[in-house]
C-alpha cells in the first residue's frame, strides 16, 4: 500500500471517528485535527501524514494554518487572516486531491440563532477569499456551528478570541 | 386583553383594601376574590386546599392531586396555601356542608374542595372553589374531569387552571407541555437531545438521541408537531417531527445552504425560518403541505428568529441591517419591515405573545443579557431579568408568564430553564434532570 493510500484509509477512519470528537471542530491546533486523545479514542495522528511532508493534512493544519480569527460580531478578514488564507489557497491549488469544509464559529456572547448566521458569514468570507485565489468552488463547502462548539471554554476575551474562528477542515477527495 | 394600567391599579387598590377589611370587619358583602396580573406587587392570596376526598379506589391519587393543585397555584406567586395543620374543619365529604366560619377564621379567601375516585384505569376528579367570605362557589368553578389514571397530573393541572382563571381573569397555563433541549457533556462537546416535559418539569420524555446537535424546537399550534434545527444530515437543517409517532423529516435540503430557526404559522400550515446561502441569511416561508417556498426578506444582512403575530398577519424578526441586532415587524407576506426596538444594546429572539399584546425578546447590553417585553410598536419596554446569559423567551399559553434559558459563565457553565411573569415577579428555576436549554411552551392542552 502506498503512503497516500494508507493516509486515505486512515482519513476515512478519522472521518467516522469524528462524529463525537470535539477535535472535529478545530480543537486540534498544533496537534492536528486528529489529535484525538479523548472522545476519538487512540487514533494515531500520523493519519494526517507527516507534518514534514508538505502534501499532508498535518502540514496544512500546522504549517500553513487551518484557521483564521475574527473580531467581535465581525466577519471581515484581517490582514493576518488574508495572509493565512492566501497560503491556504496556494496549498489547495497545489494539492488538488483535497476538498475542504469551512466551519464558522462564534463566541458565546450572542443569541443562538444569530450566532449560527454569524458563523455562516465567517465561513463564507473564507470560502469567497479562497475562491478569489483560484480554489475551485466545487472543492469548498461551509457549515456554521454558531456558539455550539467553542474551542476554549472560559468566559473571558482570551477564550472568546480563539472561538471566533473559521477552520478549514480538509478531507481527501476532489469535491464535497 | 390587558386592562388599561390605571384601571388595573385601581383594582389592586380595591383588592388591598378588601383584604384589610376582611379581617377587621367581616360584615359587608365582598367582591369575589380577585388578583389582577400585571399590577404592582401584592401579597399572595391565602387559600386552603384540603386533601381531596377519596370517593373510592383513589388511594394515593387524592393526596397527590391536591399537592399538584397547591404547587401550581403557589408556583404563580399569587397564592399562599394555608397548610392543613392550621385548618379547623376537615372536608370529609365532597357534598357535605362547608363550615365557612372555620375557613374565615384562618383567613382563607378561597377554599378548594375536591374528590377523586378510581375505577380500573379511569380516574374522576371533581372540585369546587369557594369564595369563603360569601360562602358561595365561584362562578363556574364546580367541575368534573375524567380520564385515565396515567393522566392524573393533568387532572390536577386542570383544576388549578380553573381556580387560577376564576381569580385572575386570565387564561390558565398549568395543563401544558414544554419542549426543550436536554444537555450533557463538557462545554466544548455538548451533547443535545430533544425532550418534552410538563410545564413544571414533571413527566420528561426524550424525543431524539444525542448523536446530532438539535436546537430551538417549537410546538405547532395544535401541539401535535415540532419544528427544530438538527445537524442530523451533517448540516443544520429545519426538521419537522410528529410528536405522537416521533417520525421526523428534514425540510428544505438545498445543497450549499443552511436552514434554521423554524416556527409555525398560527394555522400550523406554514413554517417560517432562516435560509443561509453564501453567508447571507434571509427569512423564507415554506408551505408544509405543498412544499412551496417563498422568500420574505431580501437583504445582505442577517434576518432570523421570525415569529408570527397570533392573527397570522405579521411577522416579528431580528435583523442586523442597522449594524447590530434589532427587532422589526413586517407583513406576513414579506417586505422591508419597520424597526420597533429603540433602546441601547442589541435585541434578538423576538416572540409574539399568544394574546397579541406584547413581544418578548432577548437584550444584550453592557455585557449582560436580559429577557424583556415591549408592546408590538416597541413602546413600554420592560426588562424582566438580568444575568451573564439569559436568552430565548417562550410564552405560556396565557401570555402572562415567560420561560427562557439561563446559562452560567466559565468552563463549568451550564444551561437551565427559568420562568418569570411579565411583571418581572416570581423568577424561578424549572426543575430538570440535568442542564437544559431552548424551552418552547405548548398551547394549553385540550
Amino acid at each position: 500500500m502506498t503512503l497516500a493510500a494508507k493516509s486515505l484509509l486512515l482519513i476515512a477512519v478519522l472521518g467516522l471517528a469524528a462524529c463525537n470528537n470535539p477535535d472535529r471542530y478545530g480543537a486540534g491546533g498544533a496537534g492536528g485535527a486528529g489529535g484525538a486523545g479523548g472522545a476519538g479514542g487512540g487514533i494515531d495522528t500520523t493519519g494526517l501524514g507527516d507534518p514534514n511532508n508538505p502534501t499532508s493534512i498535518a502540514y496544512f493544519n500546522q504549517r500553513v494554518g487551518d484557521r483564521v480569527l475574527f473580531a467581535v460580531d465581525q466577519s471581515t478578514l484581517s490582514p493576518e487572516a488574508r495572509s493565512i488564507l492566501s497560503a491556504q489557497a496556494s496549498w489547495l491549488n497545489q494539492n488538488s486531491g483535497y476538498a475542504a469544509i469551512i466551519e464558522g464559529h462564534a463566541d458565546e456572547q450572542g443569541t443562538r440563532e444569530y450566532n449560527l448566521a454569524l458563523g455562516a458569514r465567517r465561513a463564507a468570507a473564507v470560502q469567497n477569499f479562497l475562491i478569489s485565489q483560484g480554489v475551485a468552488a466545487s472543492r469548498l463547502r461551509t457549515i456554521s456551528y454558531g456558539k455550539e462548539r467553542p474551542l476554549e471554554v472560559c468566559s473571558e476575551e482570551a477564550c472568546y478570541a480563539k472561538n471566533r474562528r473559521a477552520v478549514t477542515v480538509l478531507s481527501a477527495g476532489a469535491g464535497v | 386583553m390587558m386592562r388599561p394600567m390605571r384601571a388595573t391599579f385601581r383594582a389592586v387598590l380595591a383588592l388591598a383594601l378588601g383584604l384589610c377589611t376582611l379581617t377587621a370587619a367581616p360584615v359587608l358583602a365582598q367582591e369575589p376574590p380577585r388578583i389582577v396580573i400585571g399590577s404592582a406587587v401584592i401579597e399572595p392570596m391565602p387559600i386552603a386546599v384540603p386533601t381531596f376526598v377519596d370517593e373510592g379506589g383513589a388511594g394515593d391519587y387524592a393526596r397527590q392531586i391536591s399537592k399538584v393543585v397547591i404547587s401550581d397555584l403557589e408556583g404563580t406567586g399569587f397564592f399562599r396555601n394555608i397548610g392543613e395543620d392550621a385548618h379547623i374543619s376537615r372536608i370529609t365529604s365532597f357534598d357535605g356542608g362547608v363550615a365557612f366560619e372555620d375557613w374565615k377564621a384562618i383567613n382563607a379567601q378561597v377554599l378548594v374542595t375536591g374528590a377523586v375516585s378510581v375505577a380500573g384505569d379511569r380516574i374522576t376528579v371533581k372540585f369546587r372553589a369557594y369564595d369563603v367570605f360569601n360562602g358561595q362557589v365561584l362562578d363556574g368553578a364546580a367541575l368534573q374531569f375524567a380520564g385515565t389514571t396515567q393522566g392524573w397530573r393533568r387532572m390536577a393541572h386542570k383544576v388549578a387552571d380553573v381556580v387560577y382563571s376564576k381569580i385572575t381573569g386570565e387564561g390558565g397555563y398549568f395543563d401544558s407541555r414544554v419542549v426543550f433541549v436536554s444537555e450533557s457533556g463538557p462545554k466544548n462537546a455538548r451533547l443535545k437531545r430533544l425532550a418534552v416535559m410538563d410545564y413544571d418539569g414533571a413527566n420528561v420524555a426524550y424525543l431524539t438521541d444525542s448523536n446530532s446537535i438539535v436546537l430551538a424546537p417549537r410546538f405547532s399550534p395544535a401541539g401535535d408537531r415540532l419544528l427544530y434545527t438538527s445537524y442530523e444530515t451533517g448540516f443544520p437543517r429545519i426538521t419537522l417531527m410528529d410528536v405522537g409517532s416521533m417520525k421526523r423529516r428534514t425540510l428544505e435540503e438545498q445543497p450549499g445552504t443552511m436552514t434554521f430557526a423554524p416556527r409555525f404559522s398560527p394555522d400550523g400550515g406554514t413554517a417560517v425560518f432562516s435560509l443561509e446561502r453564501g453567508g447571507n441569511t434571509d427569512i423564507y416561508a415554506l408551505n408544509l403541505s405543498s412544499g412551496q417556498l417563498t422568500q420574505l426578506t431580501n437583504a445582505p444582512s442577517i434576518e432570523t428568529a421570525p415569529s408570527f403575530s397570533p392573527d397570522g398577519r405579521q411577522i416579528v424578526f431580528e435583523s442586523d441591517r442597522s449594524g447590530a441586532q434589532q427587532i422589526y415587524v413586517m407583513p406576513a407576506g414579506g417586505g422591508e419591515g419597520t424597526r420597533i426596538s429603540s433602546g441601547k444594546g442589541r435585541y434578538g429572539t423576538p416572540v409574539w405573545s399568544p394574546r397579541g399584546d406584547y413581544i418578548a425578546f432577548t437584550k444584550q447590553n453592557e455585557g449582560r443579557f436580559h429577557i424583556g417585553v415591549m408592546r408590538t410598536d416597541g413602546s413600554e419596554e420592560r426588562l424582566l431579568t438580568a444575568s451573564f446569559l439569559d436568552e430565548g423567551p417562550t410564552w405560556a399559553p396565557n401570555g402572562r408568564v415567560l420561560m427562557f434559558t439561563r446559562e452560567t459563565s466559565g468552563g463549568g457553565g451550564q444551561a437551565s430553564l427559568w420562568s418569570v411573569d411579565i411583571t418581572g415577579r416570581n423568577l424561578k428555576q424549572i426543575p430538570t434532570d440535568g442542564p437544559a436549554s431552548d424551552p418552547a411552551w405548548s398551547p394549553l392542552l385540550p
